[in-house]
């Protein structure tokens, strides 16, 4: 579904992607791991059409969108669930849950607030007022409701209290119920290991290390060399 | 008494035709950051095809739309094809959108020569009404009324309507609204012709109470300015109050200082931005 091949990400200068080549299955949850500053919101960056690589390709759906408009590559399928949330200060959770809405799919207005149902009694509210936990339901709320076929969530559970982390592992779990792909970039190993079906392991802009949750939560050698546990 | 109201409305209504310019300028700068000095072009272009239009065809709705509707396609050539190159890029937009305004106004005195046209009001409105004790032209009145109606209209725009939501989503995070879908090229498409039309709209309907001239373009350029910095950039409602505001300064200045010019409008728009530096609606 989402094929990566060697790609080589820039920030003008600043060489960050040095080869990423990552496949993900139909259907899969794939958890992408690594320690501060390696490039995993980058990773997104690039596959989102953001910051697009200088070499290498991205393939969605057999479609080469490796230099598609960010616009188009969402529209083909691809929903972002962003690094700390960045929901729009000047929407309402309301207008979050409508102005991305897209196809007529299983998600729509009223799946998503079944789904987290915190956000019901704030429909009115601006996002920018919401607690960080409801903030990061509006992030998760405003992708799903474009029906994507691959959701990147990065670091959904980042400054979360712990009740707002199980509220969003049940959504990971619907989501995976109906077949949706999930990219799950994560720090939190416990978290990213109960829902990944396969796990990527990053460090200094590549993939170092690709295993089973189960076999990476018995390997302490790579947990200590590359997440630092 | 009378002699107040009459300043006062006379303020409002050329405040109004300020707004009309003013809300594009806010808006494009809100989404795009563009500062957009070629408006006082398109407000002047606007003003001589609405001239053109009414003594061809003696229509002033047909002016009226003409030339707004020319200038809506002529900001979208210029964000498609030379904007759009440069995004976020200050420098180089600001010198862009400064050679635009030089180049309309040497292409508008090529065309229309240096000599200043007058623009006849509509026959609906080419009249006096009184108004308690006196009499005020009712054209002065219908801008008023039409610019309070673009208002709300471009309230509800915003507002109201998923491209209104589109558009806000994009000016607090570009990047994320794109990756989420939104089509944010062709959101700056359409609010640079929305802002080209309502520069266009206030050149034609301006046209009849403050004529069409070389140097208008100029001229509503500076007052635009002082009234986005007043009420603040990216602010609608800015735009409005701001639009008043140098209206009814500019109007008791010339009355009151006809000597001291712009000093009337300039002096208290320093103060506001000593105040607040970022307008009285704008954010930051
Ligand atoms: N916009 C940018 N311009 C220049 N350099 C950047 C930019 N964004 C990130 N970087 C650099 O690129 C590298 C990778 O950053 P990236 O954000 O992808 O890391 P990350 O793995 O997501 O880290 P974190 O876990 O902290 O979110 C870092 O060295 C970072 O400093
Ligand atoms: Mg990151």
């Amino acid at each position: 579904m989402l094929s990566v091949r060697d790609i080589h990400t820039y920030y003008g200068d600043s060489y960050v992607l040095q080869g990423v080549t990552l496949e993900l299955v139909p259907g899969q949850v794939v958890a992408l791991l690594g320690r501060n500053g390696v490039g995993k919101t980058t990773l997104a960056r690039s596959i989102l059409g953001l910051t697009p690589p200088k070499r290498g390709t991205i393939v969605f759906k057999d479609v080469d969108i490796t230099r598609m408009p960010a616009h188009k590559i969402a529209q083909m399928g691809i929903g972002l669930v962003p690094q700390g949330r960045q929901v729009f200060g000047s929407l309402t959770v309301k207008e979050h849950l409508q102005v991305t809405a897209r196809g007529r799919g299983r998600w729509n207005f009223d799946r998503v607030t079944e789904l987290f149902p915190n956000l019901r009694s704030r429909m009115r509210s601006l996002a920018g007022k919401l607690s960080g936990g409801e903030q990061q339901m509006l992030a998760a709320g405003r992708a799903l409701v474009a029906n994507p076929a691959l959701l990147v969530m990065d670091e959904p559970t980042e400054g979360l209290a712990p009740m707002m982390v199980r509220e969003l592992g049940r959504g990971i779990e619907s989501l995976k119920q109906v077949g949706t792909s999930i990219l799950l970039i994560e720090q939190q190993l416990a978290f990213a290991l109960r829902y990944a079906d396969v796990v990527f392991i990053m460090s200094k802009g590549r993939i170092v290390h690709r295993c089973t949750p189960a076999e990476l939560a018995a390997d302490a050698q790579t947990k200590a060399r590359y997440l630092g546990i | 008494m009378a002699f107040w109201l009459i300043q006062a409305l006379n303020g409002i209504s050329f405040g109004m035709l300020l707004f009309l310019l003013a809300a594009g300028l806010s808006l494009i700068y809100g989404l795009m950051k563009v500062l957009n000095l070629t408006h006082g072009s398109f407000y002047l272009l606007g003003g001589y095809i609405g001239v053109a239009v009414v003594r061809t065809t003696g229509s002033f709705v047909l002016a009226t739309l003409a030339g707004a509707f020319a200038i809506a396609v002529v900001g979208v050539v210029m964000e498609r094809f030379f904007l759009r190159r440069f995004h976020l890029q200050e420098l180089p937009q600001a010198l862009l959108t400064f050679g635009f305004l030089f180049i309309f106004s040497d292409l508008a005195m090529v065309i229309w020569g240096s000599d200043p046209e007058t623009m006849p009001k509509p026959a609906l409105f080419d009249h006096s009404v009184q108004l308690g004790g006196f009499y005020y032209p009712s054209y002065r009145l219908f801008i008023i009324a039409f610019g309070l109606a673009v208002a709300a209209f471009l309230w509800w725009l915003q507002e109201g309507t998923r491209v209104g939501a589109m558009v806000r989503a994009s000016v607090d995070n570009e990047e994320v609204a794109r990756a989420l879908g939104i089509n944010v090229s062709l959101l700056f498409s359409l609010v640079f012709a929305l802002g080209a039309f309502l520069a266009a709209l206030g050149g034609v309907m301006g046209g009849p109470i403050v004529g069409v001239y070389p140097g208008a373009d100029f001229d509503v350029l500076l007052l635009g300015f002082v009234v986005v910095i007043i009420g603040g950039l990216g602010s609608l409602k800015g735009a409005l109050f701001g639009g008043l505001a140098v209206g009814l300064l500019d109007n008791f200045g010339k009355v009151f200082f006809p000597e001291l010019a712009l000093f009337t409008v300039f002096a208290p728009m320093a103060l506001i931005l000593a105040w607040r530096p970022s307008g009285l609606f704008g954010h930051e």
